[in-house]
């Protein structure tokens, strides 16, 4: 097909992504990928470009306003983000040597995990418990809820650092997000409420995927032809979704679609790269 | 840093035009992995494309601006930490940033 017919293709999808994404905060990347490898028949390198860095553009313009509010857990943030770039660098590095058949099968995996977590319920939660690194590292925040503010402790920090690191390599080798992986660190194991973890998580993913962006570019995986019209779709279609969050609450129902979707990817991302198709 | 992401996006917006307007109509081929055209692989060769309103070069530009972004964010929260006195977050942030440099770094080798 000509460039023209791919770009505009291309476009409307990642429009779509983006929409999906932030309507189910599963994040675009996850749809961009599957659409171009499996539909546009696109080399999985190239997406994964592209992908990263339509996460960036997406990320950077949202983490601003939880910031201001004071939600977001800066120091907390850029604690991890030593485990998130350190793990980007190492992901991006595994992925110039591991087969694309082997990243696709990690891909469908990784996906069905995140699926599968954007459908658990959220449970509030606040715990006061203060572990000594937190203490040392001056982790321990509060935030503002309507007008108190609200104290909590963090724990397991060794546990979290770990956690996040596994997210910073799944993020440069998948170029994702890896929000749900972030997340699971954050609010499993640290045990930080569930606002706090979110924007944190947030706040984290754009530095995480230039970590891995940099490697990328030396390389000549992110092609501007094609990453034009990725990150333009994905960041209206985030932007749309987000308007679109503040007048309604969100529904159910579309998370369950939006997870079917994105099981029914990932198992087909699986079955090519175990067949070697991709 | 949403005023980097805005005209970094811009860029590559006005490099996407220049980009359709020559080359729409040729086939595209992303199925095999053939890297990408050597004149936007490198920092000269981006500007040489900037200025002979190249549009895969332009729309490089602005990605490698986006990029910039968060890492630019990361440098003003050390200065922030430095200017309240925090030498432990001074050293943090200025550690994420050597990550991120050596990631540079090393991108070409291997």
């Amino acid at each position: 097909m000509t460039i023209a017919v791919l770009t505009l293709i291309v476009l409307a999808g990642s429009y779509l992504a983006g929409l999906l994404g932030s309507l189910t905060g599963l994040g675009g990347g996850v749809v961009i990928i599957p659409l171009l490898t499996l539909l546009l028949n696109v080399n999985i390198h190239y997406a994964i470009g592209a992908s990263l860095i339509s996460v960036i553009a997406t990320s950077s313009g949202s983490a601003v306003a939880y910031v201001k509010e004071g939600i977001t857990n800066i120091r907390l943030g850029m604690f991890l983000e030593i485990a998130t770039t350190i793990g980007a660098m190492v992901g991006a590095m595994l992925a110039l040597h591991i087969q694309t058949s082997v990243i696709a099968v990690i891909f469908g995996v990784i996906l069905i995990f995140s699926a599968v977590m954007s459908l658990k319920p959220k449970k509030e939660q606040v715990n006061e418990v203060k572990s000594q690194w937190a203490e040392k590292l001056k982790l321990n925040s509060s935030y503002p809820v309507n007008n108190e503010t609200i104290n909590y402790g963090v724990q397991n920090v060794g546990g979290g650092f770990l956690m996040m690191l596994f997210a910073g390599i799944i993020s440069g080798l998948l170029g994702i997000g890896s929000g749900a992986l972030k997340v699971v660190a954050m609010d499993g194991i640290m045990r930080i409420p569930f606002k706090v973890s979110t924007t944190t998580s947030n706040f984290m993913i754009g530095v995480t995927a230039a970590a891995s962006a940099v490697v990328y570019l030396q390389r000549g995986y992110i092609d501007p032809g094609l990453s034009m019209p990725v990150v333009i779709g994905v960041l209206f279609g985030a932007l749309t979704g987000s308007k679109i969050l503040v007048h309604t609450q969100s529904s159910r129902w579309i998370r369950w679609v939006f997870a079917v979707i994105v099981t029914f990817l990932a198992v087909q991302m699986i079955y090519n790269g175990w067949n070697h198709k991709i | 840093m949403r005023l980097g992401v805005m005209i970094s996006m811009t860029i590559v917006f006005i490099g996407g035009c220049f980009y359709w307007y020559r080359h729409s109509s040729e086939t595209a081929n992303y199925s095999k992995f053939t890297g990408v055209p050597d004149f936007v692989h490198s920092a000269s060769g981006i500007w040489h494309g900037i200025l002979t309103l190249r549009g895969r070069a332009i729309i490089q530009a602005g990605i490698v601006l986006l990029i910039a972004t968060p890492v630019v964010r990361v440098l003003f929260s050390m200065i922030g930490f430095l200017l309240e006195r925090d030498w432990l977050y001074t050293a943090i942030s200025l550690l994420v940033l050597s990550v991120i440099i050596a990631s540079a770094l090393t991108g070409h080798a291997g």
